[in-house]
């Protein structure tokens, strides 16, 4: 089918290997989501509190510029598991904005477009197609969570010594599993929003919608039944509690609520519950599961009218 | 030639021969949709190099597409395409096959000749394969100068063109086209018909045409399956078929019709009288044109017209949907 020859040629070259096929949609949806200006800066934006992180660990090894500063940065901000997973939630937040304004339109402009059939018709599967899908998400969210954290680690265990990594390695694999299943988890509520709704606005409305009304919910429960298990209908309590059981600060008793009468008078004192870290994975677990039911249900060629 | 490694070589050539497997062959398939039966144990071997699917709407026309496409499972039965079966050798399959939609099916926010070339990588090729046949199949179809316009500012006849671009970009064996020919203006039409039978005439890839427009499979197939409520009405060679019915004769006369039509009636031809002067004569065996002459000089009736009528498609066609099932 050579341009100067217009004749039909079928191909008679070397083929992909069929494994790496679904890593032509990222490699496709990414040079397009890179083409807004808008999007990029937000992007690099996302560095910003990473750069801090790095200053911080810098700062903690060079007395020089800790004696110029003349503050004592490692008083100030001490590294460990609480520094790192404090950054590990700022992180999530910006990962969470960056799924919002790229997920949603993934899957639903093909829906709208009527794109699943090209797919499909190929020798391209409905998991292959899914997975090329959330691994736009996966190496987006990935680029600025645990990989740039694992980095900053390995930087803190370059500059501090082999003892420092050893007895932290946990952080390690805190900042990975932590960063890994919240990432995940917005691949999949993305995509699944993208599979039911056609409209790119609608769908981010409704992963917004899907983060903050729970919590709300969520914290209406904890008032009015004065507990904590409010929290296991909050994708960010969830999340939470999850990062806290990885980064080993997590306290299943996380405050206490005082009763008072009309006067001010404390009448008893309530112990306010977490809900135990299991049930959190397993709620997790369950969102995953329903995600992939959609997903599943939703990811066809063609729609059957029964 | 660029097949998967676990592809025979036997299926690198289009198969003509009866000695090779079929293009397509059907085994009792069925689907269901529910409760609701659309193909009902559809049984055949398709070998033609373009093979025409007809039927009213609702017949099963797409959905046999599809289901040899494998977007949908059967209920019963099987198919199998170059021998490979449509529910075990689905990938395999796939990567013999082109397939252009009937309805408007698009990549948002993608010039055509990255949308081809997306395409052509799903189906295989290497990144800069893949973009040098895109360009290959843009300039092959017509959309040379317009291949990096955004699809969304094409014209209709412009995004059927470039479907067919995205079905053969990776050079397929058997291209299904679904109503190919849809929305288009004549002289696109006649343009899409022209692609079609350049392909079909390459002699690389064979192709299924499903269309309500039977000029359109007319002018492009050499075999046609016509559906009817889910099952097949007629399958044939469509210059078989014709050539079947050339006994067909229509005569124009002058001079005593009555006597004329009661010797061919003691010759044992089936007549019909089709109007003033006008006969329609079936000619059994043993009886020729020259006996139709010797005929006429007896009864003094003059033959100012004769002429073979052969069937064309949409006799065919009508006929199918009014016999029933299993064929003229």
């Amino acid at each position: 089918m050579a341009v100067y020859e217009q004749t039909y040629k079928p191909y008679a070259g070397k083929l992909t290997p069929e494994w790496s096929r679904f890593l032509i949609i990222p490699r496709h949806t990414l040079r397009g989501v890179f083409n807004s200006k808008l999007f990029t800066a937000f992007f690099v934006i996302c560095f910003v509190p990473l750069l801090v992180e790095a200053i911080l660990i810098y700062l903690h090894h060079n007395f020089t510029a800790l004696a110029i500063t003349n503050v004592n940065v490692r008083d100030l901000v001490p590294i460990d598991g609480s520094f790192f997973q404090t950054f590990v939630y700022i992180q999530g937040g910006f990962a969470f904005v960056l799924a919002l304004l790229v997920g949603p339109p993934l899957v639903s402009r093909d829906l709208r477009n009527n794109a699943l059939p090209l797919y499909l018709c190929r020798p391209f599967s409905r998991t292959e197609y899914v997975m090329g899908k959330m691994s736009v998400i996966l190496i987006l969210l990935s680029a600025v969570t645990w990989v740039p954290q694992l980095l900053l680690f390995l930087l803190q265990s370059y500059l501090e010594g082999f003892a420092w990594f050893r007895a932290n390695l946990w952080i390690a694999s805190a900042i990975i599993i932590a960063s890994v299943v919240w990432i995940l988890l917005l691949a999949l509520l993305s995509q699944t929003i993208s599979a039911l709704v056609k409209w790119r606005v609608i769908a981010s409305a409704a992963m917004l919608g899907l983060l903050l009304i729970p919590s709300v919910f969520g914290e209406f429960i904890n008032l009015v039944f004065r507990t904590r298990w409010g929290h296991i209908v909050s994708l960010g309590g969830l999340i939470n509690n999850v990062t806290a059981g990885l980064f080993g600060t997590f306290d299943r008793v996380s405050g206490r609520m005082q009763i008072t009468d009309w006067d001010d008078n404390v009448v008893r004192e309530v112990l306010l519950i977490e809900p135990p870290l299991w049930a959190s994975w397993t709620v997790l677990f369950i969102i995953c599961v329903v995600c992939l039911a959609v997903l599943h249900w939703k990811v066809k060629a063609y729609e059957v009218v029964r | 030639m660029a097949l998967p490694a676990s592809v025979p070589e036997e299926l690198i050539k289009a198969p003509t021969a009866l000695t090779e497997p079929p293009v397509i062959d059907l085994h009792g398939l069925s689907v269901s949709f529910g409760r609701r039966q659309i193909l009902k144990n559809l049984r055949g071997d398709l070998r033609g190099k373009a093979i025409g699917l007809l039927g009213p709407n609702g017949a099963g026309k797409t959905t046999l597409i599809h289901t040899l496409l494998g977007f949908h499972q059967p209920s019963s039965g099987t198919a199998h395409i170059f021998g490979l079966d449509i529910s075990d050798d689905a990938k395999q399959i796939r990567s013999l096959i082109g397939y252009m939609p009937e309805r408007d099916s698009f990549i948002a926010k993608m010039s055509a000749v990255h949308f081809v070339r997306l395409m052509g990588e799903l189906s295989g090729l290497p990144s800069e394969a893949a973009l040098e046949r895109a360009h290959e199949a843009l300039f092959y179809v017509g959309l040379g100068e317009a291949r990096y316009r955004r699809l969304d500012t094409y014209s209709l006849g412009m995004k059927q063109l470039a479907k067919l671009a995205q079905a053969i970009v990776h050079g397929p064996r058997l291209i299904f086209l679904d109503e190919p020919t849809n929305g288009l203006d004549p002289p696109a039409r006649l343009r899409m018909i022209k692609l079609i039978r350049e392909i079909r005439d390459s002699g690389q890839a064979n192709i299924v045409l499903s269309s309500h427009l039977l000029v359109d499979v007319e002018e492009c197939c050499d075999e046609i399956l016509i559906l009817r409520d889910g099952q097949i009405a007629v399958y044939c060679n469509l210059e078989e078929e014709r050539k079947s019915n050339r006994k067909f004769l229509m005569l124009e006369t002058r001079g005593d019709q009555e006597k004329f039509v009661k010797a061919l009636a003691k010759l044992g031809c089936e007549y019909a009288i089709s109007g003033d002067h006008r006969l329609k004569i079936v000619l059994q065996g043993g009886v020729e044109v020259r006996d139709l002459y010797r005929l006429a000089d007896q009864e003094q009736v003059q033959l100012r017209r004769l002429s073979y009528k052969r069937d064309s498609l949409e006799d065919i066609f009508l006929k199918a949907m009014e016999n029933g099932y299993g064929g003229l």
